[in-house]
């Protein structure tokens, strides 16, 4: 069988249909929150709503048991989906206080949210067969449903997040000037983090809760490395993410390797070759002087002490 | 307290004619806390409009924090501000309010451009969206402070005197009425300091009200309508600028003042900085 059999045997898989539009959707839009998070340094952000949504999963597989929904699973997403949000506006809330025992509730609020779905999946009668498919992702478990809510969510974290750019970069790159210019600050601040539990919850089913948040960062800190603004960051990384899902998917085909691990695996190897070839790249770029000519360059005075600064240099708090 | 202006007369008409009396900034007894501690205590500062205003003050005196609690940058604790006629809050006109910090915001290391930081001074309480003419008028603020070139640098890469043109081209950005300026120029060689000076001279020309903290006057000393200065979280100066001292910029002038001063704060005429009477 010639790899172009086998590519075609691949692409008519309504499985593995399913799967490639799902990650390609997630590639794409996981990037796109995961510039806004790492620009707030909230990188970590992603990691903890995964840890919470984990027992809104539990919830819905509860709730699924008790209305004796045909798959067990039917109110799983929707669950997460809740559950993702409500952690995330609770971690931007602390945030928001900033104070140091937010840390500390920060913490028992993610370990509650992983024993506490642990627990509620035994009570609902699932296995922890079960409960690995949403740990580390499973795209066998991509149902048509599956599919619709991936594809809705996606829709709407990219047009949010596309979007409305701008403004969340104002409010992420400098919140004190955003303030001051009667931006809505809090209302971006929630945003961001209501986005970021909606790609939890998409991301969910193909990388896993745990390996959400590295979908998030990882293409943004390759981006960073070669990219000059913050647009052309978020569009790199964007198209990384799409590139690492597709690519670790399909290898799947072929190796019977999880899905979510490879993705994230490949998507580090990236960012390692990365950060080692972007010396060689940046080394040579001739228009970029570092002293260039200023035009209001200083009258060299004749002597300066050593220990005596410039009256400029004051001190400043 | 109010101190009548010297400079031309205000808003006279070059840009707007509407809301004539209203002062740019009114506060009345503002008070706020930080971390549990009084910072600002009880400060009435009324600023008229077109009026360049100068705010001074040893380090930690709490000129920042008073200027951040005008913004709607930190919570006032009581009392009440109105910026160009509205309360503090979503009615003030929040496009015609311009601010630059003291310094660059460090961000999470995610590369941005000065058209981008620039252009992010176009968006505010009634705009969330850029203007289609973004680019341009982003141009048009780097080169009115000499530093059109910088438009693609990355802002982390730059020195701090042309981060601190970078902030101060956002804030003119949006043409602002009222220009409140953290020690825009600590940190910046004399000939930019007299170049930037020359910008809030002929935006002062243009109407625009300016609130500046400084911490020497330096050159600033020729546009300076009215000082106010803080000391411990109070007003204890509020009309002419003060002279400046011959020794004040030499090295060996301490400026360290600490705050949290155990010893409560007299309000006598003892001030660091030479007050004419
Ligand atoms: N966020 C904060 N939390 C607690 N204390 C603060 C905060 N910001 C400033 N302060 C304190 O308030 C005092 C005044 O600070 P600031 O307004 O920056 O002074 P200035 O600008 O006059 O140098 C200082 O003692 C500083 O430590
Ligand atoms: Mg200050």
């Amino acid at each position: 069988m010639t790899w172009w059999d086998s590519l075609a045997e691949l692409l008519s898989s309504p499985l593995m249909q399913r799967a490639l539009v799902a990650a390609v959707l997630v590639g794409a839009a996981a990037p796109v929150v995961g510039t806004f998070l790492v620009q707030r340094r909230l990188a970590l952000m992603g990691d903890g709503i995964g840890h919470v949504a984990l027992t809104g999963v539990a919830v819905g597989w509860l709730v699924g048991s008790w209305a004796a929904a045909s798959p067990a699973d039917a109110f799983a997403v929707p669950g997460a989906v809740v559950a993702a949000v409500v952690g995330s506006v609770v971690i931007e809330l602390v945030r928001e206080r900033g104070r140091t025992s937010g840390d500390l509730a920060l913490a028992i609020m993610f370990y509650g949210g992983i024993a506490g779905g642990v627990l509620l999946i035994k009570v609902a009668g699932g296995t922890n067969a079960n409960l690995m498919s949403y740990l580390f992702g499973s795209i066998a478990t991509v149902s048509t449903a599956d599919l619709w809510w991936t594809v809705a969510l996606a829709a709407l974290v990219l047009t949010v997040g596309v979007g409305l750019r701008w403004v969340l970069f104002a409010v992420s790159h400098d919140e004190e000037f955003a303030r001051a210019s009667g931006l809505p600050v809090r209302l971006v601040s929630m945003t961001v983090a209501t986005l970021a539990a909606l790609t939890v919850t998409i991301a969910m089913r193909v990388v896993g809760l745990l390996l959400v948040s590295a979908l998030m960062i990882v293409p943004v800190a390759v981006a960073q490395l070669y990219a000059r603004s913050f647009g052309r960051t978020m569009a790199l990384a964007s198209g990384l993410g799409v590139v690492v899902s597709v690519v670790g998917l399909t290898l799947t085909w072929w190796n019977d390797v999880p899905p979510g691990a490879t993705i994230v695996v490949l998507a580090i190897a990236v960012y390692a070759v990365g950060a080692l070839v972007r010396p060689l790249v940046h080394r040579h770029r001739p228009e970029d002087d570092p002293h260039p000519e200023m035009s209001d360059d200083v009258l060299v005075p004749a002597t300066a002490g050593e220990d005596c600064p410039p009256a400029t240099a004051a001190p400043r708090r | 307290m109010l101190v009548t202006s010297s400079s031309p007369a205000p808003a006279a008409g070059s840009r707007t004619t509407d809301a004539p009396a209203a002062p740019a900034i009114d506060a009345r007894d503002v008070h706020v806390t930080l971390g549990g501690r009084p910072i600002v205590r009880g400060v009435d500062l009324s600023v008229p409009a077109g009026q360049v205003l100068a705010l001074l003050g040893a380090n930690g005196s709490g000129k920042s924090t008073l200027v951040r609690s005008l913004l709607g940058v930190v919570p006032v604790a009581s009392g009440s501000v109105h910026l160009l006629g509205a309360p503090l809050g979503p009615r003030v006109p929040w496009d015609r309010v311009g601010y630059v910090p003291q310094r660059m915001a460090a961000g999470g290391g995610i590369p941005a451009t000065a058209l981008e930081v620039v252009g992010s001074g176009l968006l505010h309480g009634r705009r969330l969206l850029p203007p289609r003419d973004r680019r341009a008028r982003a141009r048009a603020a780097l080169e009115t402070l000499g530093v059109g070139h910088l438009l693609h640098r990355r802002v982390q890469e730059l020195s701090g005197g042309q981060q601190q043109r970078v902030l101060i081209a956002r804030a003119l950005v949006r043409d602002p009425r009222l220009l409140v300026l953290d020690e825009p120029t600590s940190g910046i060689d004399l000939p930019t300091q007299e170049a930037f000076v020359r910008t809030v001279a002929s935006l002062r020309d243009a109407g625009t009200t300016v609130l500046v903290i400084l911490h020497e006057i330096g050159p600033f000393a020729p546009l300076i309508d009215r000082a106010v200065v803080l000391r411990h979280g109070r007003v204890v100066h509020d009309g002419a600028p003060p002279q400046a001292r011959g020794e004040h910029g030499s090295a060996e002038h301490d400026h360290t003042h600490p705050h949290a001063d155990p010893v409560p704060p007299s309000e006598g005429p003892d001030l660091t900085l030479g007050v004419t009477p």
